[in-house]
């Protein structure tokens, strides 16, 4: 055995624990507290799929009404050399 | 899936998860105890408080464990809630890692106490593995150093004695 081996031996016999009581109804704490966590994501999860919803259905409707990808009327005539 | 599935499943859930904190509970509690510096005090609330929101995150990920070791989750849990929270902590000067740093604290409870390997540690920690060996071995030095004569005086910079060389 190394003197780092005894070392470390030393300091895991000092974090040896004692007997110590769980704290009463800790599980069904641990457990109401996880269902809220997986509840909120799940509202985060519901709240970004209908913004998502949302902006698509804005654009697909100002698509229909504004025409945005029309081409523009032309500004210049062709030219105009004979008759 | 019918409500009378999802019922009977989240009921299985809650007892298999029940009977996993009974019998890990006593474990991570200690583990916690020394990372909160409550190891021997009566009163434990923050290391109770870690634990439960540990176990929490655990419970969320229960469906989704997909043949990992629940025990590690708990750990991983618990190391991770305890690294994000310990800047915030005040530093305690009572238990056995009392001189320790938050990190110092994790190596060791990792280490020693869990058992972690080296490399699983490093990756826990996101640390390089000769680090985590250089701040085992520095932590040990700490622990195992009289403690200093006016204990009242800055606990900041305790007086470290060479280590011995292996």
């Amino acid at each position: 055995m190394t003197r780092a081996d005894q070392t470390e031996a030393q300091v895991r016999r000092l974090l040896h624990d004692p007997y110590a009581p769980i704290p009463p109804y800790l599980a069904e704490r641990a457990m109401a507290r996880g269902r809220r966590v997986l509840r909120r994501r799940r509202v985060a999860r519901l709240v970004v799929w209908v913004l998502a919803a949302a902006v698509l259905i804005g654009f697909a409707v100002w698509v229909q009404i504004a025409d945005p990808f029309a081409e523009p009327p032309s500004t210049t005539t062709p030219d105009f050399d004979s008759w | 899936m019918t409500a009378r599935r999802r019922v009977a499943q989240e009921r299985r859930r809650a007892r298999e998860f029940e009977s996993f904190v009974a019998g890990a509970a006593g474990r991570l509690l200690h583990a916690a105890r020394l990372l909160t510096g409550e190891d021997g005090a009566p009163e434990t609330p923050a290391a109770e408080q870690l634990l439960t929101i540990a176990l929490a995150g655990t419970y969320a990920r229960w469906g989704r464990l997909r043949g990992e070791d629940p025990y590690e989750v708990a750990r991983s849990e618990l190391i991770g809630r305890y690294a994000r929270t310990a800047w915030r902590r005040r530093t305690r000067t009572a238990g056995v890692l009392a001189r320790l740093t938050p990190q110092e604290r994790m190596v060791l409870v990792l280490r020693l106490y869990e058992g972690v390997a080296e490399e699983q540690t490093a990756a826990a920690l996101g640390l390089p593995p000769e680090r985590v060996g250089a701040i085992l071995w520095r932590a040990c030095a700490t622990v195992l150093a009289p403690p200093p004569p006016d204990s009242s005086a800055g606990s900041d910079s305790p007086q470290q004695p060479e280590p011995a060389t292996p």
